[in-house]
């Protein structure tokens, strides 16, 4: 979109670059202005705005759905850094209702229950980002083709188990590795294996990275996590459960944003880690019934 | 001689697009996270990011007050968005807590151009340069105010969005997001590296 003073938004840059601006850091998900006035104060860079943490998500079962206005007004109104909220897999009238209100970035979340069981929203159409989680590199290009500009690793949302966040952020950064290595022809066979886009394959074994900043979601429960996820290549992380759910949020949400920073310095870690009391319980992956990871597609 | 060093502030935002940059100028860059880190640099780029988390995570590393002892003798430093905000020496509607380094006698307000709906990108004049800088605004902050020793260098209607006082430059946008070293090439001049 361009005006008469040659300013032009939501390009794919300008997208992109609020991603830039959230390296290192931490996004919080909160339920409400005290909880969003909680992670400004801790450091966070942006805060999530949803109805139900996911741990709560998970227990409370039922259909879950992008949250009230009003609540997410209210969540702008307590906090001067970016708020982001989440619309269900495919529904872009969601998104269309989040961008209205001037949310800054739109998650298009497994984390709430999809309303299209084929399509995901084509978000060239917004003006306003989007952050989409993915298990593998394919799914990881089918969102960046469909317009996404920021992905989050999945992991498993709402367990406090870091396990599938690995899992996952090893298969996308072991297979950008194993694409730097390939020579062209095998570059079309990577694009038929991961069922994405030639061209974003192309760009990665050009650059050895992802086309957009990559982030990570799902099971960050302690400072110790944060590194870990850090070191493995995410560029900046999301916790969700993993700071309301613990003994002591507001000591828990100040640790992972320093681990976040120094994340490479054990020392600095020592001193960060300790005295925080509990971190949230966590659930074993095998004992879930739902995977929520497994919405997308 | 020994070959001068930058640091590129590395607590938070887009620190390795800067360091991208200074790499592909043949600079020696190190991540500043550190007292000692700090110390070594013999000029210092602050990124873009979010201005309070940044403000927080320099005085919780114990960086703010030896950062404010070297802008005061003289340090070489570029701000850039977070970083013009960090250098400024007024900030309005910014937290209570947060700090102003006062490097420049300015006083800007944060995220003035509106949320993210509004970031933007445009073709800006620059004094000194040939041709148009493409230039990156993203939840920008609003110069309000700029003192006498402060040289403005480029403006969006009435604001400025680059200036420079002797080897500290500033800008609203975000110049390691272009692909375009002109501004990054004339603040190593103005620092004598």
């Amino acid at each position: 979109m361009s005006d008469n003073t040659g300013r032009v938004t939501g390009s794919p840059l300008v997208k992109r670059g609020l991603a830039e601006m959230l390296k290192g850091g931490v996004i919080m998900d909160v339920v409400n202005p005290e909880q969003a006035r909680i992670a400004e104060n801790a450091g966070a860079t942006a805060v999530m705005a949803l109805e139900r943490v996911p741990s709560d998500i998970r227990r409370d079962g039922g259909v879950s759905r992008m949250s009230d206005p009003e609540m997410i007004q209210g969540i702008q109104a307590a906090v001067s850094i970016p708020v982001m909220a989440k619309a269900r897999i495919g529904h872009f009238a969601e998104a269309q209702i989040l961008q209205s209100l001037d949310v800054d970035y739109i998650d298009e979340s497994e984390v709430l229950t999809p309303a299209d069981e084929a399509h995901h929203i084509d978000k060239w159409a917004f003006t306003v980002p989007f952050v989409c989680g993915a298990t593998n590199l394919g799914e990881a290009l089918r969102r960046i083709s469909e317009g996404a500009c920021l992905i989050r690793s999945k992991g498993e949302a709402g367990t406090g188990n870091v396990v599938e966040a690995v899992r996952h952020l090893r298969s996308i950064m072991g297979d950008i590795r194993k694409i730097g290595q390939a020579d062209s022809a095998e570059l079309f066979d990577w694009a038929k294996q991961l069922q994405a886009p030639l061209p974003l394959v192309q760009e990665i074994a050009d650059t050895g990275e992802l086309p957009v900043p990559m982030f990570c979601a799902g099971g960050i429960a302690t400072p110790a996590d944060a590194s870990l996820v850090m070191q493995l290549g995410a560029q900046a992380i999301f916790v969700g459960s993993g700071i309301f759910k613990s003994d002591e949020p507001e000591k828990m949400a100040a640790a992972i944003v320093e681990s976040a920073t120094h994340f490479r310095d054990p020392a600095i870690l020592v001193k960060v880690s300790t005295g925080l009391g509990d971190a949230m319980k966590g659930l074993e992956i095998a004992t879930l019934e739902t995977k929520l990871a497994e919405r997308g597609w | 001689m020994v070959t001068p060093t930058v640091g590129v502030l590395a607590l938070q935002g887009a620190f390795a697009a800067h360091a991208a940059i200074l790499d592909r100028l043949g600079v020696t860059t190190i991540e500043v996270r550190t007292e000692q880190q700090l110390a070594s640099v013999d000029a210092l780029v602050i990124p873009g990011g979010e201005s309070t988390t940044m403000s927080m995570l320099l005085e919780r590393s114990g960086l703010l007050e030896p950062l404010r002892a070297r802008v005061a003798g003289g340090l070489a430093v570029f701000g850039t968005c977070a970083g013009l905000i960090l250098l400024a020496s007024e900030i309005r509607d910014g937290r209570h807590d947060q700090h102003a380094l006062g490097a420049l006698d300015m006083t800007v307000t944060r995220n003035a151009y509106g949320r993210q709906i509004d970031s933007f990108e445009s073709d800006l004049d620059i004094v000194g340069f040939d041709t148009p800088f493409h230039a990156v605004f993203i939840r920008a902050p609003v110069v309000e105010r700029v003192g006498e020793s402060v040289e403005v260098l480029a403006r969006v209607g009435e604001r400025p969005v680059l200036c420079r006082q002797g080897a500290i430059t500033v800008a609203s946008f975000h110049p390691e997001l272009s692909d375009d070293d002109r501004i990054h090439r004339r603040w190593l001049a103005d620092a004598g590296l």
